[in-house]
C-alpha cells in the first residue's frame, strides 16, 4: 500500500491551502483525504494530509513541500506513533428497523444524532477501517447520504509537531525522510 | 501623522533600501501611484514596450551580474504578460523580483477592470508570491521577496500590490532581519555527506563531473576548477552551465545532452561515478531515463534538498551552497588522494579517443550559402571570451553552446528550462544595462526575434547598444529539423517565408537601430567587426543562412543516451572503441 498521511503546520495565511493543493495537482500526487484546521497557535495552521503514492517516493514529496515558503514542518503520522480519527455521519433508512440501526451504531462507538419520519442519521468517529465496517453494515438499511471528514491524527507522547519545527527548520522533515514504511490504518 | 508617506513611496523606498539601481516596466491603471515616486527616484526604470520583455531584461541582468533582476508591471493583462518570464526564470533558477499592481482591496474579486488572480495564476511558476493589501506590509514584502529570490536555490518572486494601498498613508519600516520560519535554505554541507563523497572519488576509475548551472549561481566557477584539477576527471558542462569551467581546459569534454558531444554524452554513459554538482538529470541530459549511466555512482550535491533522489537515486547527496560544498571536498579529497589515488589513466585514453575522433563540427552547404554554425563560430572567435553571448530557442542555440567557446561563467545566457523563444533580444538588453561596458551579442533565430523584436526601440532610445545576429533560415529551424528526421520532410508551418518578409535590416533601421545583412561567407568576418566596432546605437545583423543545416550530434526525444548519432542515420563507431 502507498498511503501515508502527513502532517503539515503551515502559515495561517491567504493562500495556503491553494499553495498545497496546487503543489499536489502539478506534481501528479494524489490526495484521498485532507483536513485543515487551526492549531494551538492563531498564526500556525494544521493540515492532515492521506497520500496516495502509487509511484512517488515520501521523500520527495516532503522535500517538494518543505520547499513552500509557507510550510513551517512535516511529519509522517503512522498509526504506531500517532492516534487517528475521522468523523463519519451517514443517513440512513430506517422505517421499522431505528433499534437495529442504533445498536450497530453502538457496536462501532457511533450514536444516533437526528431522527426523521423514514431516516436517521448516525454518527460515528473513528479509525478509516472501522468506519468503512460500519458503512458497510448500514448498507443493507438504504445509505441515503454520506459525509465523511478527512482524517487528523495526533502524536502519541509528550512531544509535539510544533516544538520541533517552530522554533527551528523544520526538522521534522529530515525525520520523517527516511520513514518509508507503508500507512497501516 | 507627519512622518507618513504614501503606500506607493513606501515601496519605492523598500526597492532602493533593498539595493535595486535599475527596474524594467510599463506603467497602467492599478500601478500608476508607484509610478509617481519612482519619477523622483535614483532608481532607473526603462520602459519597455511589452511587460515579457521587462520580465526577460530582469532576468538577463541577474543572469549577466547575479543581482536580482526587477520589473514591474500593472494588474491584469501587465501582469499575464508576465507570466512566461516568470516561468522562465522558475524553471533556471534565475533571481527576479516581479512588482504588479492590483485592483484597489475592495474590488478584488469582484471581476474589476483589468483584475487577474496573479497570485494564484503565478503560484506554480513562482519561489513564493504576495498580495499586499495593507500598505504597512508592503517593506516588508519587498524585503521578504529579495531574500527568497536570491537565496538558497534562486528564483522568481511575485509582489502583488493593491491600488489603495499605494495610495494610502502609512508608516515606514524595513525590516532590519527576515526570519521566515518555514523558509532556512542549508547553506553548509554535513561533514558526514564530504567524507562519503571524497571516499567515493578516492574509489573511482571512470569519474565525470557532471556540472550544471548551479556552480554559475553560486559563484563557485573557480572553486570548481580547483577541485576539478585535484581529481583530474573529465568535466562536462550542462547547456545551463557552459562557462562554468573554461571550454579551452584539457579536462573539459564539452557539453552532454541531447545535442551533446559524443565523448561528453559518453562519459556519463560510461561513468562508474557522476560527481553532480549543481545539476538537475534534466531529460534532455539523461535521454532514457532508465538507460543513463546505468553502471554509475552518483554524488548529487544541490542546495535544493528537493532535487536530490527527483529523478535518479543519489548514493551521496549533498546538500548545501557549492561553494561551502565544493570548498569543503577539495582538503576532503586531498586526505582520501594521500591513502589512494586512482589510476584515470585507462579512462581518459578511451574519453580522449573519443574526443579526438567525433569533434564538434559542420559541413558548409553544397549550394556555396551560408552556414549558420560558421557565422556563430565567427561571431564567438571575434568578439572573444569577455563578451556576453545571450540566445533564444531552437538550432541557434544549440549551436551557440557547441561553438562559441566560453570560459568563463555568466557569459552564456539562454532559456534552458523553459525553452522560451522571444527571450534573446530582452534578455540581452537586461544583460547590456547590467554590463554596459561588455559587448553583448543576441543570437536568434528568425523566429525567435519575430516574437519579442520591439524591445529593440527601448535599446535604441535608452542607449543600450546590444548587438543581434539573426540567423535567419527562414524557419522555425528545429521544428523543421525534426520534420525532416521524424515527419518525412513534411513541413507543416514551418516555413517563415523571412528571407522575403520582413525586411530585418529595414526593420532594425524603423527601429533606430542600425540594420545590416551578410548573405556571403566572405562577408561574414567583415559585418562581424563592423557590428562590434558600434557602440552608440543597438545593431541587428540579418545573417541569411542555409535552411537545412542541422543540430548534431543528436540524441532523439526519448531514446538512450547510447543511441546518440552524429549525422542522421550515423552512429559513431563503437567498434572500434575499446569502452
Amino acid at each position: 500500500m502507498a498511503q501515508h498521511t502527513l502532517s503539515v503546520l503551515v502559515e495561517n495565511s491567504p493562500g495556503v491551502l491553494a499553495r498545497v493543493a496546487s503543489l499536489f495537482s502539478r506534481r501528479g500526487y494524489n490526495i484521498d483525504s485532507l483536513a485543515v484546521g487551526p492549531t494551538e497557535n492563531p498564526e500556525v495552521s494544521r493540515m492532515t494530509i492521506v497520500l496516495n503514492l502509487e509511484g512517488h517516493a515520501l521523500d520527495q514529496v516532503s522535500a517538494q513541500l518543505f520547499k513552500l515558503v509557507n510550510v513551517i514542518g512535516i511529519q509522517e503520522m503512522k498509526s504506531t506513533n500517532s492516534r487517528q480519527r475521522e468523523l463519519l455521519m451517514v443517513k440512513v433508512s430506517s422505517s421499522g428497523t431505528r433499534n437495529e440501526i442504533e445498536a450497530l451504531a453502538k457496536k462501532f462507538n457511533g450514536q444516533i444524532v437526528e431522527e426523521s419520519s423514514d431516516s436517521v442519521v448516525v454518527e460515528a468517529v473513528g479509525i478509516s477501517k472501522d468506519l468503512a465496517s460500519l458503512l458497510t453494515e448500514l448498507g443493507k438499511y438504504g445509505v441515503k447520504e454520506l459525509v465523511q471528514s478527512g482524517l487528523i491524527a495526533i502524536e502519541i507522547g509528550d512531544t509535539t509537531l510544533a516544538e520541533r519545527t517552530l522554533q527551528e527548520t523544520g526538522l521534522a522533515t529530515s525525520e520523517s525522510h527516511s520513514q518509508t514504511e507503508d500507512y497501516q490504518n | 501623522m507627519s512622518n507618513q508617506i504614501t503606500g506607493a513611496q513606501s515601496l519605492v523606498n523598500a526597492l532602493e533600501q533593498a539595493g535595486v539601481d535599475v527596474m524594467f516596466g510599463i506603467p497602467g491603471g492599478a500601478i500608476l501611484p508607484a509610478y509617481d515616486p519612482i519619477y523622483d527616484s535614483k532608481i532607473r526604470h526603462i520602459l519597455v514596450r511589452h511587460e515579457q520583455g521587462a520580465g526577460h531584461a530582469a532576468t538577463g541582468y541577474a543572469q549577466a551580474t547575479g543581482r536580482v533582476g526587477v520589473c514591474i508591471a500593472t494588474s491584469g493583462p501587465g501582469a499575464t504578460n508576465l507570466v512566461t518570464p516568470l516561468a522562465d526564470a522558475q524553471m533556471d533558477s534565475v533571481p527576479i523580483v516581479a512588482i504588479t499592481g492590483q485592483v484597489p482591496g475592495p474590488a478584488i474579486g469582484t471581476d474589476a477592470f483589468q483584475e487577474a488572480d496573479i497570485r494564484g495564476v503565478t503560484m506554480p511558476i513562482t519561489k513564493h508570491n504576495y498580495l499586499v493589501t495593507n500598505p504597512l506590509d508592503i517593506p516588508k514584502a519587498i524585503a521578504e521577496a529579495f531574500y527568497i529570490a536570491n537565496s538558497g536555490r534562486p528564483g522568481p518572486v511575485l509582489v502583488d500590490i493593491a491600488k489603495d494601498a499605494l495610495q494610502k498613508m502609512t508608516d515606514y519600516h524595513y525590516p532590519t532581519s527576515i526570519n521566515l520560519r518555514g523558509y532556512k535554505p542549508q547553506t553548509e554541507p554535513s561533514s558526514q555527506s564530504i567524507r562519503d563523497a571524497a571516499a567515493l572519488i578516492a574509489q573511482s576509475v571512470k569519474p565525470v563531473f557532471y556540472i550544471g548551472g548551479g556552480v554559475i549561481k553560486a559563484n563557485a566557477a573557480k572553486e570548481l576548477l580547483k577541485l576539478a584539477e585535484l581529481v583530474g576527471a573529465p568535466v562536462v558542462t550542462t547547456l545551463m552551465a557552459r562557462g562554468a569551467f573554461p571550454d579551452s581546459h584539457h579536462q573539459h569534454l564539452g557539453m552532454p545532452g541531447m545535442h551533446g558531444t559524443v565523448a561528453a554524452v559518453t562519459a556519463l554513459q560510461k561513468a562508474d561515478l557522476l560527481i553532480t554538482l549543481g545539476a538537475r538529470f534534466d531529460d534532455r541530459v539523461t535521454g532514457k531515463l532508465s538507460t543513463f549511466a546505468v553502471n554509475a555512482k552518483i554524488i548529487h550535491a544541490d542546495i535544493d534538498p528537493a532535487e536530490i533522489g527527483k529523478n535518479r537515486h543519489a548514493d551521496v547527496p549533498i546538500i548545501g551552497d557549492l561553494g561551502p560544498t565544493i570548498r569543503a571536498l577539495i582538503p576532503a579529497v586531498e586526505a582520501e588522494f594521500k591513502k589512494n589515488q586512482p589510476d584515470l589513466t585507462t579512462w581518459w585514453r578511451q574519453m580522449g579517443s573519443l574526443r579526438e575522433k567525433y569533434p564538434l563540427g559542420y559541413n558548409e552547404p553544397a549550394d556555396g550559402s551560408l552556414s549558420p554554425q560558421y557565422v556563430i563560430e565567427r561571431i564567438g572567435a571575434i568578439t572573444g571570451p569577455d563578451g556576453i553571448y545571450v540566445a533564444g530557442v531552437g538550432q541557434h542555440q544549440m549551436w551557440a553552446s557547441q561553438f562559441v567557446k566560453y570560459e568563463k561563467p555568466r557569459t552564456w545566457l539562454n532559456s534552458g528550462g523553459l525553452g522560451t523563444m522571444g527571450y534573446a533580444v530582452p534578455a540581452a538588453m537586461g544583460a547590456k544595462v547590467g554590463s554596459p561596458d561588455t559587448p553583448v551579442w543576441a543570437i536568434d533565430g528568425d523566429g525567435c526575434f519575430q516574437m519579442t523584436n520591439q524591445e529593440l526601440v527601448t535599446c535604441a532610445l535608452n542607449n543600450i547598444p546590444i548587438k543581434v545576429a539573426i540567423i535567419n533560415n527562414e524557419s522555425l529551424g528545429m521544428v523543421r529539423q525534426w520534420q525532416s528526421l521524424f515527419y518525412q520532410q513534411r513541413y507543416s508551418n514551418t516555413d517563415l517565408h523571412s528571407k522575403r518578409i520582413p525586411d530585418f535590416a529595414k526593420l532594425a533601421e524603423a527601429m533606430g537601430c542600425v540594420g545590416l545583412r551578410c548573405d556571403s561567407k566572405s562577408d561574414v568576418d567583415k559585418i562581424i567587426k563592423e557590428a562590434n566596432a558600434i557602440n552608440d546605437a543597438p545593431v541587428v545583423v540579418d545573417f541569411n543562412v542555409h535552411r537545412d543545416a542541422m543540430v548534431w550530434p543528436m540524441v532523439a526525444a526519448g531514446t538512450s543516451n547510447d543511441d546518440i548519432m552524429i549525422a542522421k542515420e550515423m552512429a559513431p563507431d563503437w567498434d572500434s572503441q575499446e569502452l
